[in-house]
């Protein structure tokens, strides 16, 4: 099953053409990496995904239309590249991830949608009963268990993209859209946080669309790849990418000329 | 010192009205605060005075007069912010100049300053009437009640307002609620401290309570706790001090303010990254 179609989507931002036409598709159980350098408009169609951007062409959502797909978007989990919140924040992390938590209202509108496409929504985290409960699995999930009174201005970036990932983890979400979650973080903490990922999709089922620059990371974990710089250069099975030395090398120049782009 | 004074009634009616103002105004000044709005109930209260010089200009009850103007002018500005993209600190200003702005003018057509005027520029909380703390405790209850119902939408609109939007919040009639919610605590609370101190009640307790380091629930609690206790002293010290009850309350607050930030230097309050910086210094 589709989870998730794009069709001859584009969108203009700020009077330029940020996406050209972009097609692809994902499928149940996908690890979908998407890879392009700065500036090729991912966050920018990933906003379109999750309903925050207009844009022309088609999104579709399990099969329906953008219409009627609203009641679904809360079921989508996104952790954005940077969340800017205020440093001395009085929120613990078990306070931050159970913001995550979905009124059950909202939660059996779109399970009604699920249901009537035939997808078998895969509760792990919502089965569990009280809410602190539901907070505590999923910060387990994510190993941070030990970490959930403290303060969130006091956690490192890569302690913090980890509690980002459960507060989108505890609804049960149906698809989670990561933008490039750990930029700007060490390796070990990146190494902890692929390990999390590779768990909720392997273990938890969970369909991952995810942004990175980490070629390396993509192509242990990812099952298919999409390469885009407005235009989509690319999209299929993670070895026909890989084995393409003509398509890696057209990313790495068009990285290169971004990265210096940016430094002037 | 003996407190046979709690006995008098209008210190009961003070004390009374003035817990309940300090409850809401810590409430909504820790959103407000942790939104980088500190200063909007300034702003709000300087609309308010614009209100409050119509109503006294017309002949209309002030305080209605001020929240109109109060509100009217909270939701222009929250549309203007988002349509023409005006950052938030220069939107306050806006709000804040254009409210004296009106006062100033409706002063000077009016023939000069009023006694009225005074008790609304720096509080009166012992001259109010029994009906004035039924209806302060009345209007409170309402703001708690939609604060305590709207609480995890809102502090999820604080902590990150693009996520509160994915997650299904519709976060633009949320802004509108608080910005209501907002000057309806700005109108009320002015009879306690005044135009002049209003943001002290709002910023005060709630950037020492967050000083602690502690989560969110921990944090209100405190803050709610320190601001109702500066109140009730100040309300008291100033009766016997014979000085005016805001000025008191406020100088409360601040000493409040100063002697955590010195535990805070001394490390009486533990090493805790988060406790290090003030929100205006972040």
């Amino acid at each position: 099953m589709n989870v998730l179609e794009v069709s001859d989507v584009s969108i203009k931002y700020n009077g330029h053409l940020a996406v050209d036409k972009i097609n692809f598709d994902v499928k149940e159980g996908d690890l979908l990496g998407i890879v392009g350098p700065n500036g090729a408009g991912k966050t920018t169609l990933f906003k379109a995904i999750i309903g925050l951007q207009n844009h022309s062409g088609k999104i579709k959502l399990f099969g329906y239309d953008e219409a009627d797909y609203q009641p679904l978007l809360p079921l989508i989990g996104y952790v954005s590249q940077k969340v800017s919140f205020e440093p001395n924040f009085p929120a613990t992390v078990s306070e931050v991830v159970s913001m995550g938590l979905i009124p059950e209202k909202k939660l059996r509108k779109g399970a009604v949608l699920l249901k009537n496409c035939g997808y078998s929504w895969n509760l792990l985290y919502q089965k569990v009963g009280k809410d602190s409960d539901k907070v505590l699995e999923c910060l387990k999930t994510a190993g941070l268990e030990s970490l959930k009174d403290r303060r969130i201005g006091d956690l490192s970036g890569g302690e913090l993209q980890r509690v980002f990932i459960a507060k989108a983890l505890v609804k049960d979400p149906v698809l989670l859209i990561l933008d490039e979650p750990v930029t700007g973080v060490d390796a070990d903490a990146q190494n902890k946080f692929y390990n999390v990922l590779k768990k909720i999709n392997t273990e938890n089922k969970i369909t991952i669309v995810w942004s990175s620059h980490d070629l390396e990371a993509i192509s242990k974990l990812a099952n298919r790849v999409a390469c885009m710089n407005r235009k989509l250069f690319f999209h299929g099975e993670k070895e026909e990418f890989f084995s393409n030395k003509e398509l890696l090398k057209t990313y790495a120049e068009s990285a290169m000329q971004m990265h210096m782009h940016d430094h002037n | 010192m003996n407190l046979e004074i709690l006995g008098y009634s209008f210190i009961q009616k003070g004390l009374i009205a003035g817990a309940a103002i300090s409850i809401i105004c810590s409430l909504m000044g820790m959103f407000l605060v942790l939104r980088r709005y500190s200063l909007f109930g300034d702003a709000l209260s300087h609309m308010a005075f614009g209100g409050i010089s119509l109503g006294l200009f017309t002949g209309i009850y002030p305080l209605w007069t001020a929240f109109a103007v109060s509100v009217l002018g909270a939701l222009g500005i929250t549309k203007l912010r988002k349509s023409a993209k005006i950052s938030g600190d220069a939107a306050i200003a806006v709000l804040l100049v254009s409210g004296l702005g009106i006062g100033v003018l409706l002063i000077s057509a009016s023939g000069g300053f009023k006694v009225d005027l005074f008790s609304f520029l720096f509080g009166s909380i012992l001259l109010i009437s029994t009906e004035d703390m039924l209806l302060i405790l009345g209007i409170s209850s309402g703001v708690v009640a939609t604060l305590v119902a709207l609480r995890k939408q809102l502090l999820h609109l604080t902590f990150d307002e693009e996520q509160a939007q994915v997650s299904g919040i519709n976060t633009d009639r949320l802004n509108y609620v608080f910005v209501v919610l907002a000057s309806v605590t700005v109108i009320t609370s002015m009879r306690l401290v005044g135009i002049l101190l209003i943001s002290a009640l709002i910023v005060l307790p709630n950037i020492t309570a967050i000083m602690f380091g502690k989560g969110f629930k921990k944090t209100v609690a405190l803050s709610v706790s320190m601001s109702v206790s500066s109140v009730v002293s100040g309300i008291i010290l100033s009766y016997y001090l014979d000085l005016a009850p805001s000025g008191v309350i406020v100088m409360i607050s601040v000493s409040m303010l100063v002697g955590t930030l010195l535990l805070k230097h001394v490390n009486v309050l533990g090493k805790s990254k988060s406790i290090q910086k003030l929100p205006s210094e972040a």
